[in-house]
């Protein structure tokens, strides 16, 4: 290849950040930094609240295939207009607000939750040298962000003043703390390895190659670990089946959320949708290489097709689950996360150590792979102890 | 600030409860996704954990039994479809029979195949929807309750085009049936029946074995054999707490004598048991049907000695029961030589087999209410009736 063909593509993948610099240059030096940081919030806001609609439209159309049905095919070619109705349909709703909810907190919730949720972007390269803010803490800043959802969630369930979302606040605040620990316990790993907290640099570190394999953390025995229980404790973050109990349509109706409706209640499914992003983007930045492509003779591709290409799959693999599996009792879920993820993130700390002080080879891979494996059979076993279940057979009489 | 109390009604414990805390008195519906129609359950709740079960009933009564004694017996043959609205035709033959037995009459036996064809269609679908609605009572977002209504469509349209109606069908008469079988359903029947295995195999594959599934039924809502037979419980979850009790091999009502068929039994009488039970029972009908549909003979549909305008059987009291899809189904009429019954009233096996819900509930999570109650399949239809 020519250098004129790779200064092209390098200019197809940087075009954002050089047109939002040439956007700014005009403006007088005092407000060039202000002006650039708006530029980007206003384009993260528009393209993941795009992405929410197209993710509605893809679920419920994917749930339609699964089940033998449609799915909305009336709205727009194929139904892809659906969003826009929706929209529309939840502005023009009356608001209710129950007499006897806190009326200040009640609207305050789901406003929190959406800020919340679009807080976590910032720290989230969508491209290479694009990011809003590289915090030197921005793995910490992510958690510390996500963790002000439980805050939105619980004053929704309590000031509604209805039992429902109360339970439904009790089990969200129980479920969401307990399986914080595991999500950020399995994160760690990556910043063992990468020795930074900044995504932007855990990015760079996975975005090199051998031949023309990449050097993503999923392909080590704790990264693909820590990937599969980060991934679990963030379907239980992001309450998607089956760790929907927050929710639990068919036992509390709607949870924390029964007394929305109208936009507040269209704000409580955007902000779900967007933490479940963010939570899969922050998955992609940790262990799926963020914008790096996944193969050498690919990185002609530019780097934030990369990275909604991985989030969509993300994405489609929650459609999936939510279309296959049944809903988890609370007391499985908790022991799930106690007796379970938890020890199991906090041997995959140990084993991404062991991992850095043997010599590369077979020999670390068979190790760390034993290291791992036999204490997940162990710890299944046990969690199911004493309970015994199996499939039944039966008698019959004639 | 108004407390959370006036809204939330919070009940002190009962003296001798040592933990800290209150109970939560919440009202599981009339309005709620997982009650299967007006159904409200006083739940009181430490934590999430059940203490009380009230349930509640009475919605949707419509005062069945006294407007069946102001209408003549065919008069109300199209409103026991409302019963059980599920299985119309099981109910319908649950009455024609007990109005053939106040009468003395015979039945042709053509027509008793036709009733036992579209009774075990019936049992089938039934059977198929309710672990459907099961699976979406724990969550699963209503994938496997979409398969079943595929496979129930298909009967449906056996039903549509033999009667017309899909689920009020009103196809039964006293001494047979309304209509005879059209042209070429015995074969459509036959291509349904013989498509049923592989969908059964498909629905045990992919649910009985699921890890969660599992777990969320096995050991929840345990029905013990001597409590089940107190308290009159019958059917399926009868039989999933291992009581050999069917109608169809006890009284071998119709000409059920003649199939061979077997009866699954459950041991430990949970919710997996009754689901099952359940499983279990639709092959077993596959098999009746398949012999059904083979040895069907030709002949009259309807006894031509019964009168259809004028009937007015002899002053008497009769008493027939079937064993319908959720239970024993009978009905109980006394004649005063009238055209109307003197008294009409229906054992609903919903509404008996209900009355355990509390003793099955007590102890377990407001998750496993909802997972108890389907099990247990009920249709408001039947029990406020």
């Amino acid at each position: 290849m020519t250098l004129s063909m790779f200064q092209a593509i390098d200019q197809i993948d940087q075009i954002f950040v050089t047109s939002q610099h040439r956007l700014v240059s005009d403006l007088p030096a005092e407000f060039q930094s202000i002006s650039s940081a708006i530029l980007s919030v206003i384009a993260i806001v528009l393209v993941f609240a795009l992405l929410f609609a197209i993710t509605t439209v893809l679920e419920r159309k994917g749930l339609g295939r699964m089940q033998n049905r449609y799915g909305p095919n009336r709205v727009g070619p194929c139904g892809f207009f659906q969003p826009l109705a929706d929209g529309v349909k939840s502005l023009t709703k009356e608001d209710l607000v129950p007499r006897t909810a806190d009326q200040l907190v009640h609207f305050l919730a789901p406003v929190l939750l959406v800020m919340a949720a679009f807080l976590a972007y910032a720290v989230l390269p969508v491209g290479r040298n694009m990011v809003l803010v590289n915090l030197n803490a921005g793995v910490l800043y992510f958690f510390a962000v996500g963790s002000l959802v439980e805050l939105a969630v619980f004053m929704a369930g309590w000031s509604s003043r209805n039992k429902y979302s109360l339970l439904g606040a009790m089990r969200a605040i129980a479920q969401m703390i307990s399986y914080e620990v595991p999500l950020v316990l399995a994160s760690i790993v990556v910043i063992m390895a990468a020795g930074s907290l900044s995504t932007v640099s855990i990015v760079d570190m996975q975005a090199s190659y051998t031949g023309i394999w990449p050097h993503w953390f999923v392909f080590t025995p704790w990264g693909f670990a820590g990937f599969a229980l980060f991934m679990i404790a963030a379907t239980a973050e992001s309450n998607r089946s089956p760790f929907d109990l927050p929710e639990g349509e068919s036992e509390i109706i709607a949870g924390y959320y029964i007394e929305y409706s109208g936009f507040k209640f269209a704000l409580f499914f955007l902000g779900e949708y967007l933490g479940m992003f963010a939570t899969s983007a922050m998955a992609i930045t940790l262990f799926l290489g963020g914008w790096a492509a996944p193969f050498s003779f690919l990185t002609w591709i530019p780097s934030y097709l990369w990275f909604f290409a991985k989030l969509v799959l993300l994405i489609l693999i929650f459609i999936w689950i939510r279309g296959t599996l049944p809903r988890l009792r609370m007391d499985q879920l908790m022991s799930f996360a106690w007796q379970f993820m938890l020890p199991m993130t906090l041997l995959n700390l140990f084993v991404a150590g062991v991992w850095h002080f043997m010599p590369a080879g077979i020999v670390r891979w068979l190790v760390c792979i034993a290291l791992l494996v036999a204490p997940a059979i162990l710890l299944s076993r046990s969690l199911k102890q004493g309970k015994k279940f199996a499939v039944r057979h039966y008698r019959f009489a004639e | 600030m108004s407390t959370a109390t006036e809204a939330i009604r919070i009940i002190p414990k009962s003296p001798g409860a040592n933990d800290e805390g209150q109970w939560l008195e919440v009202s599981m519906g009339p309005q709620h996704p997982s009650t299967h129609g007006v159904f409200r359950m006083d739940v009181v709740l430490d934590g999430e954990r059940i203490v009380k079960l009230k349930p509640v009933f009475g919605y949707l009564h419509r005062n069945h039994e006294k407007i069946a004694e102001n209408e003549s017996y065919l008069g109300s043959m199209p409103y026991t479809d409302r019963l059980d609205y599920f299985c119309s035709l099981t109910n319908n033959w649950a009455y024609a029979l007990a109005v053939e037995k106040l009468a003395g009459i015979q039945v042709p036996e053509r027509a008793e195949y036709i009733r036992i064809i579209t009774a075990e269609l019936t049992r089938f679908q039934n059977h198929a929807c309710l672990i459907g609605f099961l699976t979406q009572d724990m969550g699963a977002s209503g994938t496997p309750l979409m398969y079943a209504f595929r496979e129930r469509e298909k009967i449906l349209d056996l039903f549509e085009s033999l009667t017309g109606a899909r689920m009020m069908c009103n196809y039964m008469r006293f001494g047979g049936c309304r209509v005879d079988l059209p042209a070429g359903w015995i074969e459509q029947a036959r291509a349904a029946v013989a498509s049923f295995p592989r969908f059964l195999d498909e629905f045990e594959q992919l649910l009985a074995s699921n890890e969660i599934l599992m777990a969320r039924t096995q050991g929840v809502g345990v029905l013990s054999k001597e409590f089940a037979v107190n308290a009159g419980v019958s059917g399926p979850v009868l039989r999933a707490s291992g009581v050999n009790y069917d109608v169809r091999k006890a009284d071998k009502y119709g000409i059920y004598d003649r199939f061979a068929f077997k009866i699954p039994l459950g041991e430990h009488g949970d919710t997996y048991d009754r689901y099952m039970v359940r499983l279990l029972e639709m092959r077993e009908s596959l098999k009746i049907l398949e012999l059904a549909l083979r040895d069907i003979p030709a002949g009259p549909i309807v006894d031509p000695k019964t009168k259809i305008r004028g009937f007015r059987p002899k002053p008497g009291e009769a008493y027939a029961h079937i064993e319908a899809p959720k239970g024993d189904l009978g009905f109980y009429l006394i004649s005063d030589g009238s055209s109307n019954p003197y008294r009409y009233r229906v054992r609903p096996p919903s509404l008996v087999n209900l009355t355990v819900l509390e003793e099955l509930c007590i102890g377990h999570n407001v998750a496993d209410v909802v997972v108890i109650l389907g099990s247990i399949d009920i249709v408001m239809g039947e029990v406020d009736r």
